[in-house]
């Protein structure tokens, strides 16, 4: 395969379809700049500010875009709030939709045919594989994202986090929880907290 | 179509099998792939409608042995040559041997952090109000294109909920196929799991799909 794209690019190079420089430059947006570091800081002042958590709650792609996180893959963004009673999780059935303004490109697994087949069907059973073991009366909620909605779970803010920053609290919203494939880090045993 | 990427509720497929500290890519070559496909995208030649219909559109057994970037670049390989940017002779040679169409743009790189902050947006106006609210109970129509349809099969024919009207959206059942964007009214729709999975269904599961106007009907 690194052969054929390698192929491939020379092909559009010469006839000057692509800029290689352009491919770079995207390759090195994605590498440094736009990653799960930007959903959680959503997270984190959603946490923290009742009413950026109202906006988001319904019009979160003004609400994200208000933190500078617009663009690829996020024109459109729904926001989706974990709570006491309901846990969501995000797949795409059909290809690999996934909000990259916010997460970044997806991981493998998201792309790959084991989730994308499981997810709706098993979801505790997905759940697990990642180490989480929901109570068997919480709900659970999938959103399949088979239009132009991307979606970011807002997961639910851990205990024992009173009066922290917004920025230390960005520390513990991993890519997972932002998924519903994992919960925000607990803040005193530095692992998994529901 | 009823392609191999219509996944939900199939089986067999073995563990999800997470990756810890993933890097973001696992070789050069997906680097390149990524760029080439959205540098390729920006000519403007196709839109998104028809470049993943460009990647579903595969032989089972060849969409499910290949990674994803791999059906990326397949995919795109097809939707060079369909264009007449590339020809058979070009990739048999791996340079360029034949002329290629005028493409409506070429990425520069400087222009790069621009076009990927502005993305696509495929929000239109539709000239009719919306023929659900929220709260309407509705079933998913039942049909089998053979060309790009976003409704799922496991989603078709089956009894849910109306839960928000979203916004006009480009239809991407006629536009992957030059038909034209003709939006409609999307909604997110609802449906309790064993609606879908029948009586073995975890109790506690809902679905939720978007789903364009014209895949519904009132109950």
């Amino acid at each position: 395969m690194a052969a054929r794209v390698r192929a491939l690019e020379t092909i559009l190079t010469q006839k000057g379809l692509i800029d290689p420089a352009a491919i770079d430059a995207i390759v090195d947006t994605y590498e440094t700049k736009v990653g799960p570091r930007n959903g959680a800081k959503v997270v984190a002042r959603a946490w923290t500010d009742p009413g950026f958590a109202g906006w988001l709650a319904k019009d979160a792609t003004a609400a994200i875009a208000s933190l500078g996180f617009t663009g690829r893959q996020g024109e459109h963004m729904q926001a989706t709030f974990n709570t006491d009673e309901t846990h969501n999780l995000v797949v795409c059935t059909l290809c690999s939709c996934y909000p990259w303004s916010v997460l970044g490109l997806p991981p493998v697994w998201y792309k790959a045919p084991p989730y994308r087949s499981r997810a709706v069907i098993d979801p505790r059973g997905v759940l697990a594989e990642f180490g989480l073991n929901l109570p068997a009366n919480k709900k659970i909620r999938v959103w399949d994202s088979t239009a132009e909605l991307r979606y970011l779970v807002v997961p639910q803010r851990p205990a024992g986090t009173e009066g922290w920053s917004e920025e230390r609290l960005a520390d513990l919203v991993t890519r997972d929880s932002m998924i519903g494939t994992g919960f925000a880090l607990d803040p005193g045993r530095g692992s998994v907290a529901a | 179509m009823n392609g191999p990427h219509d996944l939900g509720g199939q089986m067999g497929l073995g563990p999800v099998a997470p990756e810890q500290d993933e890097p973001i890519f696992h070789a050069a070559w997906e680097k390149r792939a990524l760029g080439l496909t959205l540098c390729a995208g920006a000519m403007g030649a196709w839109n998104i409608d028809e470049s993943r219909h460009a990647r579903e559109n595969r032989h089972p057994v060849d969409y499910l042995s290949s990674s994803y970037y791999e059906i990326w670049i397949k995919g795109l390989e097809r939707l060079l040559t369909r264009h007449g940017f590339v020809s058979a002779r070009d990739l048999g040679a791996g340079r360029a041997m034949d002329g290629a169409a005028q493409p409506k743009r070429v990425l520069q790189a400087g222009d790069v952090p621009a076009v990927l902050a502005r993305g696509g947006p495929c929000d239109r106006p539709v000239p009719t109000p919306p023929r659900f609210k929220a709260g309407d109970r509705i079933v998913t129509r039942n049909f089998s294109p053979s060309g790009h349809t976003r409704l799922p099969r496991y989603a078709r024919d089956k009894r849910g909920v109306v839960e928000a009207v979203r916004e006009g959206f480009v239809f991407p059942d006629t536009n992957a196929h030059g038909g034209g964007e003709n939006p409609q009214w999307v909604y997110t729709v609802v449906f309790d799991g064993r609606e879908i999975w029948g009586d073995d269904a975890d109790p506690t599961l809902t679905v939720s799909i978007d789903a364009w106007e014209s895949y519904l009907e009132p109950v």
